[in-house]
């Protein structure tokens, strides 16, 4: 491909974003100019020169966005996409699309009103979105999320969109009682109904006061979740695991097959009788802020459909078979409330940690994933002869470790996970899924 | 540190490699430093303050200075490191012990790093990292041209026998 002298100079090859890109981002310059205008009404300053400063904001909010517009392009070059932006401080950037970890489509409320979207591209590394196309036209953003995912997979380029098949979706009802169903809501609610019933009792309706920011304190924890959740679905395609969810802002996320890099099954105390659990995960690239929105395969969803989920993303593996042995009875001193509850075990594919009494936490990791292996050992454990173990992998919720094991013991799984490790890393599947050593060639198979 | 077969921190295959003594030196002389200021401090609190004071402050800092000499010599020995075919093993610690296995084909990238008083003792760290930020394998107290050569030897295993994430 040719160059002109000028490299970030737009040729035709080049995309834009959608026209509409300067409205939404200037709104954020404009929304800013009023939260500091808003501040400002407590002073002293004369509010017909706020007003004329958040209406001067107009312009140069919409400057701002004309700008940052006319001078983002993008293009898929081959095996990489191109992304060119900055008005003063100019940027080139590759991403080699076979490293590609998980596409997101994200919709904010806004955006959805206009039918735009952002295209988020997930790579190993960095703590946010490696390139974020935003805004495009819905219809744009799914071709090229097709584009992007054919090409990373190693199809042609205009391979159509694969097809899915929904696995699971999350009842609303089930998604709220989920959240209510916790001991910090629980509690507070607890809390919330003796402080009313005093206020009631004594006639002392001060105590309403007390009560608001203890109501206001449950808001972020229970609605939070139950937004971002909002109508959460599972599909299954070629090209991965499919989740959409969100309320206000909704997210669509890709993830391709061999991406995840460790699982964790989190079962807490009042969801156990209900036989729920969550299901969280480690994809390289969603590591960092919201993570806690990415990282989440399952918000909640009975053992049964939990462990369908799990056998898509861990295929040829029974996670709930495999044998878990527990720590010997020194890790008492150690763990008094819980060490009972302490196991783990492998097997040819998957080593499995679990761990806790009331929040129970089952992680596991596929060897094929593990980055590195520890033993550590405190002068406590040292003295009863334990050590924990620890499999290091990409950066998310999930942390996979065994704690309080006979040290000898702990020695032995170390030295048996490095050398399945080993084993697993040396047959792995190609980063590019579709081209598969043992799956029929598809028809056009580009690089 | 006792290195019996059945230990669980001993390696397997080959023996641990131990970084210079002169780490230790290089400790001793920031201990001998702070030394110095914790006797200018409990002087000026002697002649200035009350001469109790002066002279707990002087004990205090004898007692964890005088500790902190000899933990310092068992601590740098406890560092080890164990090239072996397909991993990088690294050790330390001797309260708080630690053993790291790292595999070749999992480097991302190697860092040689020297401060300014480590060049002075002629001494360099190697750092590995991986793309789990929970890797910590570090190898401090290297004698430059070791740091230069483990390096270019990580470097080029892994690229031999790289894998994808």
């Amino acid at each position: 491909m040719s160059v002109s002298a000028d490299p970030v100079a737009p040729t035709a090859q080049f995309r834009r974003l959608h026209p509409l890109t300067p409205l939404l981002r200037g709104w954020k310059v404009f929304a800013a100019a009023v939260a500091i205008a808003a501040q400002q009404l407590y002073g002293d300053i004369d509010a017909g020169w706020l007003l004329l400063g958040i209406l001067a904001s107009i312009p140069v909010a919409l400057l701002y966005g004309y700008l940052s517009w006319r001078f983002t392009h993008y293009l898929i070059d081959g095996e990489d996409l191109r992304l060119e932006t900055g008005v003063l401080f100019r940027r080139s950037r590759r991403v080699r699309l076979d490293r590609l970890q998980a596409v997101d489509v994200v919709r904010p409320l806004i955006a959805r009103a206009l039918g735009l979207a952002e295209l988020r591209l997930e790579v190993a590394g960095g703590s946010s979105s490696e390139a974020p196309l935003a805004y495009l036209s819905e219809p744009a953003a799914q071709a090229l999320r097709a584009e992007l995912l054919a090409r990373a997979a190693g199809l042609s380029s205009d391979t159509p969109e694969a097809p899915e098949a929904v696995l699971v979706t999350v009842p609303l009802d089930r998604l709220i009682r989920s959240q209510l169903l916790t001991v910090g809501v629980i509690l507070t609610a607890a809390v919330l109904v003796i402080v009313l019933g005093l206020a009631v009792v004594l006639r002392e309706w001060s105590l309403l006061g007390l009560a608001a920011p203890l109501a206001l304190a449950l808001g972020p924890g229970v609605v939070g979740p139950i937004i971002a959740h909002f109508d959460f679905t599972v599909a299954e395609s070629p090209d991965g695991l499919r989740l959409r969810h969100g309320l206000l802002e909704t997210r669509a996320q890709t993830v391709p097959p061999g991406r995840v890099q460790a699982v964790r099954i989190v079962e807490p105390l009042l969801w156990r009788s209900r036989g729920w659990c969550r299901i969280e995960v480690n994809v390289a690239g969603y590591g960092g802020e919201g993570q806690s929105q990415t990282s989440v395969l399952l918000p909640v969803a009975p053992r049964a459909e939990a462990f369908a989920v799990l056998r898509r993303v861990l295929p040829d593996v029974d996670v709930a078979g495999i044998a878990l042995y527990g720590v010997p009875r020194q890790a008492r001193v150690c763990d008094p409330f819980a060490w009972r509850f302490q196991a783990a075990g492998s097997d040819d594919k998957v080593f499995v940690a679990r761990r806790g009494r009331l929040r129970r936490e089952t992680d596991v990791v596929s060897h094929e994933r593990v980055q590195s292996a520890r033993l550590t050992q405190g002068p406590l454990q040292r003295r009863l002869g334990l050590a924990s173990l620890h499999l290091d992998t990409t950066p998310g919720p999930v942390r996979v470790s065994a704690a309080h094991r006979d040290a000898r013991e702990a020695r032995r799984i170390l030295d048996a996970e490095v050398e399945q490790a080993r084993r697993a890393r040396s047959a792995a599947r190609p980063e590019r899924w579709m081209s598969l050593p043992g799956a029929s060639p598809p028809p056009n198979v580009t690089g | 540190m006792t290195e019996s077969p059945g230990e669980p921190f001993a390696p397997a295959g080959a023996p641990w490699v131990r970084v210079s003594p002169r780490l230790a030196t290089l400790r001793r002389l920031l201990l001998a430093t702070i030394g110095g200021l914790v006797v200018l401090v409990a002087t000026a609190l002697f002649a200035l303050v009350a001469w109790w004071l002066g002279l707990l402050v002087f004990l205090a800092g004898l007692v964890s200075i005088g500790w902190g000499w000899v933990v310092v010599g068992r601590a740098v020995r406890s560092w080890g490191y164990a090239e072996r075919e397909e991993d990088l093993l690294v050790t330390r610690g001797i309260l708080f012990r630690q053993l790291v296995v790292v595999p070749y084909g999992r480097m991302q990238f190697v860092d040689v790093t020297a401060g300014p008083l480590d060049r002075r003792f002629g001494l360099a760290t190697v750092q590995l990292h991986t793309a789990a930020a929970a890797t910590d394998a570090q190898i401090p107290g290297l004698v430059p041209t070791e740091a230069a050569r483990l390096r270019d030897r990580l470097a080029a295993r892994g690229e031999a026998s790289s894998a994808g994430l």
